[in-house]
């Protein structure tokens, strides 16, 4: 067992991302993950990395891309504004089969928003965000300590199946200090004969491309997308569950609300209702199976969201609408307490018992 | 017989698919020709925006990226940083990319002196979606969204870049040329093998403008359009060196 | 002395070729017609040829080996 430090989020995902094999950071500036570039300024030049602020979150997103295209491990951070405009950047990564790592630190929306936690880029993050069919792996950690364990992974997942990995976090995951190890597993980077590194007059050339003329081809090139990512369905779907076996209510929940949820399961087990929580890690792919599983004995399903009810439609998916699902929400930048939760689990439990 | 000119190695030998007399060819040409004499195919790595030379990747035979509209600077920023000593890198840009939607990382990496080479095609046109106004086309050009003449009042005047990135202090050297006879054609290879030299010299960003001719969206043949550049086009875009930061700081010593 | 070779399937026959030439053997053969569909570049007398590449320097699709 390692030594622990005391770290916030952002610093965590930064100092885990230099651990990863990361040597590249783009960034702009955007409250509340500037902790991340803050920290890479700070690092890269000491470790003979790069850390350049860009200038708008477009050019930072393209300098992400022209790394990713050298085959090297990439990443930039921003908030939920900021990931807007990177937008068009994430469809073309996509679209060239790029791996790369993109935080997005939430803050409540739409438009300018506010700077306080929020969670309402749930849509935005598992639907793609940006234009075509495509999706990224989207992880979403609930403490410090993951943070720093799922930029690893997010790396990992970036390189092996050639997209971007995004860790959907939110202010106050940025913000919170928890004590962290450091002492993370990072497996070596696969080879990337793909890259655009030169062909050192030893190859044919290589091309990094996402244009596609003939539609034949371009169906094709989805088709084998799409397979890549039923792949990642089966192989790479992370959840938690947390007192579920025997739960008549089961609570769906990620990042800072899964941890307010855990604490109102708890009290609700205290007044004898049966609880539990389901918390995603990947918000995609989404973890249908424990959903569907748990909808075999549990009366009804409660989403926990610091938006205006986005989750709750993949829930209600994977629940196959079998049993009653309701939303316990704050938005705009407020987070649901555990009372606020615990009421609507006896709400939804029909009182106590 | 020895054979004095032929197709450079770095120009794939496919047929482009440009209309015919347009001068993309011909920079393209260049460019090869450049890369060629310079021994640096095996580390250059290419990358064209959107714009008529989208498909640029199928020409080239260095390795090849292509980019979303007006990007190129800040992808080039990106391949040249992940392996400075190993990667050269150019850009490969039209007007309507590096102007107008990419005009922001276009003056920003000029402003960083970013170590890489941009070759910027100047037609006055925006090409591939067939003949729109560009920011430099000129004042009373008529194209299919100036269909009365760029009115001036209305949508202001054509940008001329290298007067305007000139003005920073960041850039090494910035040049305009064209290709519209065999002298300027050659003087346009000169200015763009010095723009590939100073970047394998480190000496940082390196913009090359090439007046270039569109005869389908001017509406001309190619002889009459290659004629416009010097009536036209050249009176507002003067040829000539606009910056060149070693050339400077070797006349001041 | 010289030699020019046109890939004349390659030529879109716009003729940039003809107006470079400093010797006038250069014309579009009218009669002709490519696999591309365009009436391609030819030399008419190439006795008359200095090898001066001006022609090959203007082509945009980079069709003519010269030789001297």
């Amino acid at each position: 067992m390692s030594d622990k430090i005391l770290m916030k989020g952002n610093e965590a995902i930064a100092e885990a991302a230099i651990i990863a094999g990361c040597r590249h950071y783009f960034g702009y500036p955007i409250t509340p993950q500037t902790e991340i570039a803050a920290y890479m300024a700070k690092k890269m030049p000491k470790i003979g990395g790069t850390f350049l602020q860009a200038e708008s979150e477009i050019a930072a997103i393209n300098m992400v891309y022209g790394v990713a295209s050298a085959g090297k491990r990439v990443m930039t951070s921003s908030s939920s504004p900021g990931v807007s405009l990177k937008g068009e950047g994430l469809s073309y990564l996509a679209g060239s089969d790029l791996p790369s790592l993109i935080v997005n630190v939430q803050r409540g929306g739409p438009g300018l928003g506010g700077i306080q936690p929020s969670q309402s880029d749930y849509f935005q993050s598992t639907r793609g965000g940006g234009h075509g069919d495509y999706h990224m792996i989207v992880l979403a950690p609930a403490s410090v300590q993951e943070m720093a364990e799922l930029t690893v992974k997010g790396f990992e997942l970036a390189d092996t199946y050639r997209m971007t990995a995004m860790i959907l976090a939110d202010g106050t995951m940025g913000q919170m200090m928890e004590p962290v190890s450091l002492d993370l597993d990072v497996k070596p980077a696969p080879e990337k004969p793909w890259a655009t590194t030169g062909t050192g007059m030893a190859r044919e050339h290589n091309i990094v491309n996402s244009l596609s003329l003939v539609p034949e081809e371009l169906e094709e090139l989805n088709f084998k997308r799409y397979d890549r990512y039923k792949v990642i369905e089966e192989n790479e779907t992370m959840y938690e569950e947390y007192k579920v076996e025997d739960a008549d209510i089961v609570l769906a929940a990620f990042g800072i609300a899964a941890r307010v949820s855990k604490n109102a399961v708890d009290e609700a087990r205290k007044m004898g209702i049966k609880a539990g929580l389901i918390r995603p890690i990947t918000l995609w792919p989404f973890p249908k199976a424990p959903f569907k599983a748990a909808a075999e004995h549990a009366k009804a399903f409660i989403s926990v969201e610091l938006n205006m009810g986005q989750m709750i439609e993949d829930v209600i998916l994977a629940t196959e609408s079998k049993r009653p699902v309701t939303l316990c929400n704050r938005a705009g930048g407020m987070i649901p307490d555990p009372k606020q939760v615990l009421n609507s689990i006896i709400e939804v439990n029909g009182g106590i018992q | 017989m020895a054979v004095v000119f032929d197709k450079p190695h770095a120009l794939i030998d496919v047929p482009l698919h440009y209309c015919p007399g347009c001068t993309h060819g011909i920079v393209h040409r260049l460019v090869a020709e450049v890369i060629d004499e310079l021994g640096i195919e095996g580390k250059t790595i290419g990358i064209a925006p959107v714009g008529c030379s989208v498909m640029a990747y199928n020409y080239f035979n260095c390795d090849m990226i292509e980019a979303a509209h007006g990007r190129a600077p800040a992808v080039a920023t990106g391949v040249k940083r992940a392996d400075p000593e190993n990667h050269i890198v150019f850009t490969y840009q039209g007007d309507g990319d590096l102007a107008s939607i990419g005009m922001a990382e276009t003056v920003h990496a000029a402003a960083r002196n970013e170590n890489i080479t941009v070759i910027f095609i100047n037609n006055a046109i925006y090409g591939m979606t067939g003949g729109q106004m560009a920011p430099t086309s000129l004042v009373g050009q008529v194209t299919q969204t100036s269909p009365y003449g760029r009115d001036p009042k209305a949508c202001g005047y054509p940008i001329k870049v290298c007067e305007m990135l000139s003005e920073l202090v960041g850039p090494e050297y910035l040049e305009r040329v064209t290709v519209n006879n065999v002298k300027n054609v050659r003087n346009a290879k000169k200015a763009i093998k010095k723009a590939f030299q100073n970047q394998i010299d480190g000496k940082g960003f390196s913009l090359v403008e090439v007046v270039s001719s569109c005869p389908t969206n001017w509406g001309m043949t190619p002889k009459q359009a290659l004629d416009w550049i010097d009536s036209d086009m050249l009176p507002y875009y003067p040829l000539g060196v606009y910056k060149d930061r070693s050339a400077e700081q070797k006349e001041a010593e | 002395m010289a030699k020019l070779t046109f890939k004349t399937d390659n030529c879109k026959g716009c003729s940039l070729c003809v107006y470079a030439c400093p010797k006038s053997i250069l014309q579009i053969a009218t009669d002709k017609i490519n696999k591309k569909g365009h009436h391609p570049a030819e030399c008419i007398d190439m006795e008359k040829c200095i090898g001066c590449a001006s022609c090959a320097m203007m082509c945009p699709d980079c069709i003519i080996k010269v030789e001297r």
